[in-house]
């Protein structure tokens, strides 16, 4: 009984930390252009203008 | 060029052609700010494919004068460009010249899609949700006991507040929309299942009781999410996809002022009187009278003309008109919003009324599942109360029925199925507006054809190039290059490989021809009157565009014979409707001597010629008032009201604008097999539909009499829910398999369309 007094918190927060990155990443844009992004790591980052 | 072979978008090379390149006035109009003298234009570049594309894309934007910035999207293929400065960086010729061809299209007024990053969000924290308390009830279900368990519920329940504040507020508010207007939806009874649910357990909890259902309601609310996200998802891609193409209509108009100053003013600003300055390969924005200048104008998207008709000043030109082949003066006869283009929006909206009645399926299921529900949970309480008088065992009884009885896969069962057509439809080019729209498709028994631009390209092709001197195909082919004209255009396409003939001059005489003076003789290409000056003999050709020749100081070498291109794969279309039960009919503004050469090729019984656009509309209401049931499929600016008249409708991307918004399929390529691909996959889609629903009430039915005699514990209504939904999403995904005339089998003569399979192979 005593671990779960500090488990189940633990294992929320961890839950609402990956809940908080998701959404963060959807606020930010990243899911806009899904195909591009994945088109995206071939092009060498030398050229600044890419980003 | 670009770096990657084109794909399915290739088809739409139909409409480009013809189009100029947006001019830096559009382009500024069509532009937003951003503050700060910087502004954002969007272009659509539908030949985006891969790595290579975007960086060559960004580059050559980033190297050009005042260009802070561009960012490709290729999912969207489109490309933002941000600028600042008064002059407009030439952005769209670079685009052409790396092998793109980019247009315009309007700035979107919200930018970001609310409802889909609320929907998404709502299915997140509803996962998040469920996920946790499945975890804490699987290990109520395994024997948690005592002050455990209660701990447990107390957990649940504190993490089903936001998921039911947040996820659950998308059903409440329907719901109550819903109610608010004396109707019933799906969302009446989740919302009531869902919310019963949820303050029983709480009570449940409070008084240490043993069933708590926070992990039916909050799992229920994220099965039902996804189903809704894919739903919206699909229906946004076709929306975007259909957005990306080309504008048709004019923009806005080079105004000529009394004192010779010229202002480019946007559409809605122009007025009655202004002089208009209308270069060729441009369409005519308003209703207006030639003042000065000849041409050739092509009607075809207007009233369904194949033939270009010759104009000069002092004649009438509608809005939408295409100005083929020399510049003209237009005084403006009518505002944007009298214009012809006008008229049609007023005869659309009035014709408007079909499909406004129609209820979906899932409405009209719930319109009796709602109620029957909700009195067998009543009836239920009332039965245990009436057998045992304990209040709280009847209510706990009769919320179990609801629950079990929460049409989670109901609610998935049509969505999922019309996610699953729309992208089967989406991967051959068609874009579905929503699903009530394959649920519409499905029942036609009619199909309605326009004939210009539908059953045909729209464009004229050359017959006799066999019976030519190929040599003097060649000349004509090389001078046919300098011009826009259709005729010019179908010659051009026979130019001899790498053997250009070098003309000292040539020279467009819109309205007549082409003269090209070689080596001390004149060749001229035109009609027969002005070409062959010397030669006044010979009737007119035995096809009604028999007045074309190609002239050697002024005696005919060559005479051309042109017809109406088909549409590739149209006769096999209308064959396939026919054998799919579909009567079918053509509808056209041309004369009767063009329809009926088109119906007898393609095997088209009945057709009406000479037919206004409210004739259409008056053809298409007839037909419904006999009880028919009428898929219209048309182009052409004559054919939207009729395009909103019909139960359900389908136009090419090669559309007026106003038609492709108000058809509810668009498809993309050229082929037309993409209408009984449509009926077939919406027909299919509506069996599946019914064999969900079917499902989900044999789950009733075997569910209901359990909850009904209390056996229902918070295990069994988990697993019954999760089983019904995936069944129903198993039997769902059986139409991404089932197809078996995909138009990729058929043979397609047309080059172009090979160079598209060509394309989607590799």
């Amino acid at each position: 009984m005593t671990t779960l007094a500090y488990l189940i918190p633990v294992a929320l927060f961890l839950g609402a930390l990956g809940l908080g990155g998701f959404l963060w990443a959807l606020k930010s844009g990243q899911y806009e252009d899904l195909d591009g992004a994945a088109e995206r790591v071939l092009i060498d980052r030398e050229d600044k203008l890419g980003r | 060029m670009s770096c990657c072979a084109p794909g399915a978008e290739m088809a739409l090379d139909l409409v480009s052609t013809t189009s100029v390149l947006p001019s830096s006035q559009e382009i500024r109009l069509a532009s937003r700010s951003l503050g700060d003298d910087l502004r954002q234009t969007d272009l659509s570049v539908p030949t985006v494919h891969c790595a290579a594309c975007i960086q060559a894309i960004e580059t050559a934007l980033a190297k050009l004068d005042n260009v802070e910035g561009a960012r490709v999207n290729l999912s969207t293929k489109r490309v933002a460009v941000r600028w600042r400065g008064d002059q407009v960086p030439p952005f769209v010729a670079v685009l052409g010249r790396l092998g793109y061809e980019a247009h315009l299209f309007d700035p979107e007024v919200g930018n970001k899609d609310k409802t889909l990053s609320e929907l998404i969000r709502a299915v997140a924290v509803s996962g998040f949700a469920a996920g946790n308390i499945m975890l804490l009830s699987v290990s109520v279900w395994s024997g948690a006991e005592g002050a455990t368990r209660d701990l447990f519920h107390w957990v649940s329940a504190l993490i089903a507040i936001p998921a039911l504040a947040f996820a659950g507020g998308i059903f409440f508010r329907s719901a109550w929309n819903a109610l608010r207007h004396g109707r019933m939806n799906m969302d009446v009874p989740i919302a009531v299942g869902v919310s019963l649910a949820y303050a029983m357990s709480l009570y449940e909890t409070i008084n240490h009781g043993d069933h708590a259902y926070f992990d039916a309601s909050v799992s229920l609310l994220f099965f039902l999410l996804i189903g809704r996200t894919l739903d919206h998802v699909m229906r946004e891609r076709a929306r975007t996809a259909i957005k990306g193409l080309s504008q048709l209509a004019a923009r806005g108009a080079m105004v000529l002022r009394g004192d010779g100053a010229r202002d480019y003013l946007p559409v809605g600003e122009i007025e009655p009187g202004m002089q208009l300055l209308v270069a060729a390969g441009e369409r005519i924005p308003v209703d207006g009278k030639i003042i000065h200048g000849a041409t050739d104008l092509d009607y075809s998207l207007v009233s369904g003309e194949s033939t270009p008709r010759n104009v000069a000043p002092g004649e009438t030109v509608q809005a939408g008109v295409l100005n083929l082949t020399g510049s003209l003066t237009i005084e403006a006869t009518a505002a944007a919003k009298d214009s012809f283009l006008a008229e049609m929006v007023r005869l659309m909206e009035a014709a408007e009324g079909g499909r406004a009645h129609y209820r979906r399926i899932a409405d009209r299921v719930s319109a009796l599942y709602a109620p029957v529900v909700h009195l067998t949970a009543l009836a239920t309480f009332l039965g245990w109360m009436a057998a045992t008088g304990d209040w709280h065992r009847a209510i706990t009884i009769a919320i179990a029925v609801l629950i079990i009885t929460c049409p989670c896969a109901l609610g998935l069962a049509v969505p999922i199925v019309q996610v699953v057509a729309a992208r089967r439809l989406f991967e051959n080019g068609i874009m579905v507006k929503d699903g009530s729209a394959m649920e519409r498709l499905a029942t036609i028994d009619t199909a309605v054809f326009d004939k210009t631009g539908t059953l045909t390209l729209g464009q004229p092709r050359l017959v006799n190039a066999a019976s030519i001197d190929p040599g003097m195909l060649a000349i004509a082919a090389d001078m046919a290059a300098h011009s826009r004209h259709p005729f010019s255009k179908a010659i051009a396409g026979f130019a001899a490989l790498g053997r250009q003939h070098k003309f000292d001059a040539v020279n467009e005489h819109p309205g007549f021809g082409i003269e090209a003076t070689d080596a001390g003789s004149t060749w001229r290409l035109g009609r027969r009157g002005w070409a062959g000056w010397k030669a006044r003999t010979g009737g007119e050709g035995k096809h009604g565009y028999g007045g074309t020749v190609l002239t050697k100081d002024g005696f005919i070498v060559a005479t051309f014979d042109f017809e109406d291109a088909l549409r590739a794969g149209a006769r096999a279309a209308i064959e396939q409707l026919n054998d799919a039960g579909v009567s079918v009919e053509m509808l056209s503004g041309d004369t009767a001597g063009a329809c009926g050469e088109v119906a007898e090729m393609l095997g088209v019984d009945d057709f009406v010629p000479c037919l206004l656009p409210s004739g259409k509309v008056e053809r298409v209401e007839t037909m419904t008032k006999d009880g028919h049931k009428v898929l219209m499929v048309g182009d052409g600016l004559n054919d939207t009201p009729a395009l909103s008249a019909a139960h359900v409708s389908i136009a090419p991307a090669t559309a007026a604008d106003i038609g492709r918004n108000a058809a509810d399929f668009v498809f993309l390529r050229e082929s037309l097999l993409a209408v009984p691909l449509a009926l077939d996959v919406s027909r299919k889609a509506g069996n599946l539909i019914r064999q969900n629903i079917a499902i989900a009430i044999v789950y009733n039915a075997v569910a209901v009499p359990i909850a009904i005699l209390g056996h229902v514990t918070p295990l069994i209504a988990a697993i019954a829910m999760s089983a019904s939904s995936l069944l129903v999403i198993g039997n769902a995904l059986r139409l991404q398999t089932s197809m078996p005339n995909s138009p990729a089998k058929n043979v397609r003569r047309d080059r172009r369309s090979n160079i598209t399979k060509l394309a989607q192979s590799s």
